[in-house]
């Protein structure tokens, strides 16, 4: 599971990237079904727990010759699983670290898993840090357990990208990958990051090779 | 020519048969083995210790539970690189020499088939037990031995025949099973509809609870922890005033409910039916919940836990897998022929098409695939395995169970990969599976794109499994590729085809027939076969009837000391048939007005229909590589 970034011009000028996005956080706080809005543009109120991961992928249009294709793990949240995620953040060029804003512990988790990402993943790695539910506290203002300004001011001290989200109204979900999308170095064209070498066997090292940091760079 | 797998030892026997027969017995507990943690073998070879039945229900009035006990044990044991020997001890639920009989009848026939198949029908023949049929008729058994049926198992009051209970079950019955799987209502904190809640938690049909030795509540398939607490403490102190007494409790009667506990290491595990099953059949129910279980967590990282800590509570390492226990339990609770006849259904499908598919299969086999499956809403299509390593059908069961029964990972729409243990295959460790669902409806362009969650039924599910964690994009590939390859050599199309075309009716097998339905088993192949349950099953408590006359038949084979090869039972509405033979296992089923002749007959074309059908309704050996 090497990095499998592709960039590269078209016919016609316009242009084509490909990154590696990974969904992080507690269960339940809504990963899956940001995934499946993102991709499917659709919502399910009962949704069963991931298990294992999931790989989906969807292109997104930046504009009228830029389109960026995300190849996403969604993880499964649990504890048990918790060993496996550096095999999907290792290569990760974008990461999404999501909690739920009616669930305060969740943030805490949330920031143990951007600390990891800092420590472990690709150093370029951008973060995303998702605030999901929205809904809930859209229609129910007592059940927010975590202040907007609270998490925001962390994700500045942090340098992450920060949204609140509703997966079921599809509020912010769209914008929170377009601006990933347009914070990756999308102009870095070229050959060299076109499939890194051969990838065989595992490689547990922190920084996994350095054809990731190649094309994960200069934003 | 294949690559070794770095995870399979070395082995010098070729079993060729694509899987191992579960072993539908529970060994008496053994002692906790030592922790495997220390030198843990990747695929420890099969023992050869065959654990023996141990201790009777009480209410079993001294007859003898099942029988088979040459079987190993636990299917917690692996199976792998089985020896013919140790096959056909297993399948052999008497230990009598058939199998040496068996084999040698085997040997007379002419295998010609291009793959595996010589070898396999060489030792596994489906038919041949024409000597048998002339004790059809001779073997009916009258209404005593109804009677002393009865005391094993419990009964619903009132305590009619068997056969008048099957059909006959009143409006209770119908009525329960209706809210058979429906939420209970929440209990309200103050506990003020606490009698309500009691009363629907009561009425259920079935229970499935699992508690920790030191009494913790595991998982409940219903009613939350503040309703079965004091139910939990209750089960608890019953199991432990046995288990202190070193006389470890299996099942016991109150009213109409049959209680099977099951205690594994750490755990015990607790069946409580109201339908009529034996405690053999809760146990393989209860095994199977076990087996997921370990399949989640592994038995070493279980034994660890709850070395460290008696009183682990294991629903936090758990959490999330709620979902795949309530659908094995309700799959039991439904009546499911593949646990029952702890055997697997595939899809009916021509000779040479499934051929095509196995080639495929090897062809586009990437080097560090262990297993590779192709499965059918629940029913395998084709299955390329190492030559020295079998399936176990538990292990598939729980496979299918995730994939088709529970519905989190299709509903995902994405491809998976999921860390598994299998622990009919090694429980002490986990493998790794790609699961990619195609919508074969969909035109050729959109199968090779990412399938969108449709019904269930047209689905193709394509199982990669390896032992490396690093593997998906290799088994992608492969998928891909083989994907590809069974579109371009139409093998999708025979798929789908096979698929729309369901299972065979009664009439289709046997035109004119007044045959309902009928369960086939090969026991050779670990595998079974049935035509449609429609029209006459098509409701879930129509099937779920029928199964429970299934129940009853295979109860009245394969318990003790009856030990019978042919089984009839008539009621005022219908008349049925259990017919056992070293080769396959067949229950029929016929309106009461049928004449036992003419049943029997039907049986009869029933066997010569799958002698003829038989490399198309079961995989014979499959893609061996």
């Amino acid at each position: 599971m090497a990095s499998r970034v592709q960039q590269g011009g078209r016919p016609g000028g316009s242009r084509f990237s490909q990154f590696k996005l990974v969904l992080l956080g507690e269960s339940a706080v809504g990963k899956s079904s940001l995934v499946l809005r993102f991709v499917k543009d659709q919502f399910d109120d009962y949704r069963e727990s991931t298990i294992g991961a999931a790989f989906l992928t969807q292109t997104i249009a930046l504009d009228e010759t830029t389109t960026v294709k995300f190849e996403i793990w969604d993880t499964a949240g649990q504890e048990r699983y918790k060993s496996l995620a550096p095999m999907y953040y290792r290569n990760a060029n974008c990461a999404v670290v999501v909690y739920d804003i009616s669930q305060a512990s969740s943030l805490d988790k949330a920031k143990a898993w951007v600390k990891e990402l800092q420590r472990q993943a690709n150093e370029n790695i951008i973060i995303a840090l998702a605030g999901n539910k929205l809904d809930l506290v859209t229609e129910n203002p007592d059940k927010r357990a975590i202040p907007t300004a609270d998490a925001e001011q962390y994700a500045k001290e942090a340098g992450l990208l920060f949204f609140e989200t509703s997966a079921k109204t599809s509020e912010n979900v769209k914008e929170l990958f377009t601006a990933i999308a347009k914070k990756l170095p999308l102009d870095q064209g070229g050959p060299r990051n076109i499939r890194s070498g051969p990838r065989q066997g595992v490689d547990l090292r922190p920084e996994a090779s350095s054809t990731v940091g190649a094309s994960g760079c200069n934003c | 020519m294949a690559a070794q797998n770095p995870s399979t030892p070395p082995s010098s026997e070729l079993p060729t048969v694509p899987f191992t027969q579960e072993g539908t017995e529970l060994a008496k507990d053994t002692p906790a083995a030592p922790s495997r943690e220390t030198t843990p073998p990747p695929l420890p070879p099969r023992p050869k210790i065959y654990g023996l039945l141990g201790d009777r229900p009480p209410t079993s009035g001294g007859l003898r539970v099942p029988s088979s006990a040459k079987r190993p044990g636990l299917q917690s044991k692996a199976t792998t690189a089985l020896s013919l020997g140790e096959l056909h001890a297993q399948t052999n639920r008497d230990g009598s020499p058939a199998s040496c009989q068996t084999r040698a009848r085997g040997r007379s026939r002419s295998g010609s088939e291009v793959d595996d198949s010589a070898s396999i029908r060489s030792f596994a023949p489906t038919m041949q037990a024409d000597g048998d049929i002339e004790s059809l008729l001779g073997e009916v058994l009258g209404d005593s031995e109804i009677q002393t049926w009865k005391i094993m198992g419990p009964q619903f009051p009132g305590g009619q025949s068997q056969g008048a209970s099957i059909f006959g079950n009143g409006p209770e019955f119908e009525e329960a099973f209706e809210h058979e799987f429906d939420e209970l209502t929440e209990l309200e904190t103050d506990g003020s509809n606490e009698e309500l809640v009691v009363k629907q938690w009561k009425a259920k049909l079935k229970h499935f609870l699992v508690l920790s030795s030191a009494g913790k509540p595991i998982y409940s398939r219903h009613g939350d922890d503040r309703l079965i607490s004091n139910y939990i403490g209750i089960i608890q102190t019953i199991i432990s005033f046995y288990q202190g007494a070193n006389d470890s409790l299996k099942g016991f009667t109150a009213g109409n409910v049959r209680f099977a506990i099951l205690s594994k290491g750490p755990l015990n595990l607790v069946a409580i039916s109201k339908l009529d099953e034996s405690d053999q059949q809760l146990r393989v129910q209860l095994e199977s919940l076990y087996m997921q279980i370990l399949s989640t967590l592994t038995l070493p990282s279980l034994e660890r836990m709850f070395k460290a800590r008696a009183s682990t509570d294991l629903r936090r390492p758990l959490q999330g897998t709620e979902i795949l226990l309530s659908a094995l339990a309700d799959g039991f609770t439904r009546g499911s022929p593949s646990t029952l006849l702890s055997a697997l259904e595939c899809l009916k499908l021509r000779k040479s098409h499934r051929q095509v598919i196995n080639n495929t299969l090897l062809k586009t086999r990437s080097p560090n695939l262990l297993y590779g499956l192709i499965v059918a809403s629940g029913k395998l299509v084709s299955v390329v395995r190492p030559k020295k390593h079998s399936l176990h059908p538990g292990d598939l069961h729980l496979i299918f169970n995730m994939l088709f029964e529970a519905g989190s990972v299709k509903a995902g729409g994405g491809e998976n990969w999921i860390p598994l243990c299998l622990p009919g295959f090694n429980n002490t460790g986990y493998l790794y599976m790609y699961v990619s669902f195609l919508n074969v409806n969909n035109t050729s362009e959109q199968v090779r794109e990412r399938p969108s969650t449709s019904s269930g039924e047209d689905e193709v599910a394509i199982l990669l499994i390896s032992a490396n964690k690093d593997g998906f994009f290799e088994l992608k590939k492969m998928r891909d590729e083989l994907v590809e390859q069974l579109d371009k050599n139409g093998s999708l199309a025979f798929m789908t085809a096979a698929i729309k075309r369901g299972r065979p009716s009664c009439t289709d097998i046997i035109p004119g027939t007044t045959l309902r339905h009928f369960l086939y088993k090969s026991r050779g192949n670990v595998q079974f076969t049935m035509p449609s349950f429609d029209p006459y099953f098509s409701t879930p408590i129509a099937r779920r009837r029928l199964l429970t006359l299934y129940t009853h038949l295979h109860t009245h084979l394969h318990t003790r000391p009856t030990h019978l090869k042919i089984h009839h039972t008539t009621s005022g509405n219908c008349l049925t048939l259990a017919w056992t033979t070293p080769l396959f296992d067949l229950y029929a089923v016929a309106p009461g007005t049928t004449s036992r002749a003419a049943l029997a007959q039907a049986a009869n074309r029933v066997v010569q229909w799958v002698r003829r059908e038989e490399e198309r309704v079961f995989i014979i050996g499959g893609a061996v590589f």
